[in-house]
């Protein structure tokens, strides 16, 4: 117990360095995955065999790999970035093969008809996409991207094993003092159910505010 | 690229002639577009001089290509026994998620939920660090037991994804529950589910390079010990550029073995049960969704 008591601040630490890596993460990802969604149902191919290269490739690299080569690779270009924004990058890319996925098997589920009826009354596909067909997919992958952005912030973790700032880093600096490591695991443990369990929460709110029920 | 053809969507028209034009101008630009980053990225290369002779001359040493298979060699051993032990695991959990004893069922789903929403890592650290257990066998556990638990969900929504008739009828022949799995739920469900199972192994595999953060001696790790040799200038991107087609071919190879699975399963009329949605890798612990919906 006193090893939470005692260090509170340097958990605290992690913790939050853990909700501030998966929020701008998630929102990097959502964004990228937005766009490259729109990509793969656009009605121009070279945009469709973008996206889809980004979510194949992307879907079938290990983290780990994308962390090392963007954490390590980039330098060599010349361009060096604070950490934060190496992990926010590889975290956020990552993320977005699978936020697409997900958006995109929402737009299929909008019936046929809903846009045929847009595209009667003159609408293109810009606006059948955003006023009609979106609104409407976004309701129904509530929960997918739910479980997408849990997945993230429990993949976060990875980078917290290439630097300190994060929940799971914080294990090195409280074994270096000598602290019991099991009760430091069992309190890490404490802090990703927490935020897994927050997230839960928080889109189990939006599904029954905004979700479909089929 | 036939994901969307013209008749299924609901987002545009077959374009017309017009658009049609329109639409190869849009094609064209993107491309070139692409085509500039690709160049740009060719030009950093080349200005960061990562394809001079030093830096590629390690991959032609014989030790140094022993050095990467042996890497590989480990990656896929940790995912051969780890996909074992995890599919064992994964019938041990779903056997007692899907028990008509009370107890036994709140066990296993506090494992299975507790497991699933735990980063991988920590539980493969918290081997490795806390038990101080050999880096294999800590991945090994890890790898198993998060594993174990997504696959646990899987086999249990495929044995629910079985009509119920099918149950019932074996009921009312007599049969005890063990047969009713046995030979009636189990056998079909396999089929709905073996998609699911192979997209979870893809996870597997892309999760083995977590060993590389406990200096476990796989793939990744040898392509450090290369990447960081002052002899042959530090060659780093040419590691990269090697070791990462490596990795995601073998990915993607299971992705696509998982999807012409279940392109041929959707063509079996023997073929009963719904599909089976590869399990969520969230926690769904407080007020979640119930699973079967």
């Amino acid at each position: 117990m006193d090893v939470l008591t005692d260090n509170f601040s340097t958990f605290g630490k992690g913790f939050l360095g853990t909700v501030e890596l998966t929020v701008y993460a998630s929102l990097l990802a959502l964004a990228l995955g937005f766009v490259m969604a729109s990509f793969r149902v656009a009605p121009v191919g070279s945009f469709r065999a973008f996206g889809t290269v980004w979510v194949t490739v992307l879907r079938n690299t290990p983290l780990t790999l994308l962390f090392f080569a963007v954490l390590l690779g980039l330098p060599r270009f010349g361009l060096v970035l604070p950490f934060k924004v190496f992990a926010v990058l590889a975290l956020g890319c990552y993320t977005s093969a699978f936020i697409c996925e997900a958006l995109r098997s929402g737009i299929n589920t909008v019936p046929k008809g809903q846009g045929e009826a847009a595209r009667s009354l003159g609408m293109s596909f810009g606006q059948t996409l955003s006023t009609i067909v979106l609104p409407q997919a976004f309701r129904s992958v509530i929960a997918p991207v739910g479980s997408n952005l849990i997945a993230l912030a429990k993949n976060s973790a990875i980078a917290g094993a290439f630097s300190v700032t994060e929940l799971l880093g914080s294990y090195k600096t409280l074994s270096e003092l000598g602290y019991n490591i099991i009760w430091t695991f069992v309190w890490i443990a404490v802090g990703y159910l927490i935020i897994t369990l927050a997230i839960s929460a928080i889109f189990n709110v939006l599904e029954k505010r905004w979700g479909v029920a089929r | 690229m036939k994901a969307l053809s013209h008749d299924s969507t609901a987002l545009y028209d077959i374009p017309g002639p017009k658009t049609v034009r329109r639409h190869k101008l849009y094609g064209v630009i993107s491309t070139l577009l692409v085509l500039a980053l690709v160049g740009w990225i060719l030009y950093l290369l080349f200005d960061t001089d990562q394809f001079t002779a030093t830096k590629w001359t390690p991959f032609e040493y014989k030790g140094i290509q022993e050095l990467l298979l042996r890497g590989l060699g480990n990656t896929l051993k940790a995912f051969a026994i780890s996909a074992v032990l995890a599919l064992a695991l994964g019938g041990l959990l779903a056997t007692g998620r899907l028990s008509d004893h009370r107890p036994v069922r709140w066990l296993a789903t506090l494992v299975v939920e507790f497991f699933r929403a735990m980063p991988v890592l920590v539980m493969i650290f918290f081997v490795f660090v806390a038990l101080k257990v050999q880096p294999l066998p800590a991945l090994v556990a890890g790898l198993t037991l998060y594993n174990g638990s997504v696959l646990a969900e899987v086999f249990r929504s495929g044995v629910n994804s079985v009509e119920r008739g099918q149950r019932e009828a074996a009921y009312a022949l007599g049969m005890r529950k063990t047969q009713v799995m046995g030979h009636v739920l189990v056998p079909q469900a396999v089929r709905a589910m073996l998609p699911a199972i192979i997209s979870q192994l893809v996870v597997a595999l892309k999760d083995t390079s977590l060993g590389y953060l406990i200096t476990y001696e796989e793939f990744l790790h040898a392509g450090k010990l290369i990447a960081s040799n002052l002899d042959y200038d530090l060659p780093f991107i040419p590691v990269v550029m090697v070791i990462s087609p490596i990795y995601i071919g073998m990915c993607m190879l299971l992705s696509w073995f998982a999807q012409w699975v279940s392109k041929r399963q959707r063509r079996n009329p023997k073929t009963e049960a719904a599909d089976v949605a590869p399990a969520e890798p969230g926690t769904l612990l407080p007020m979640g969704v119930p699973p079967d919906r």
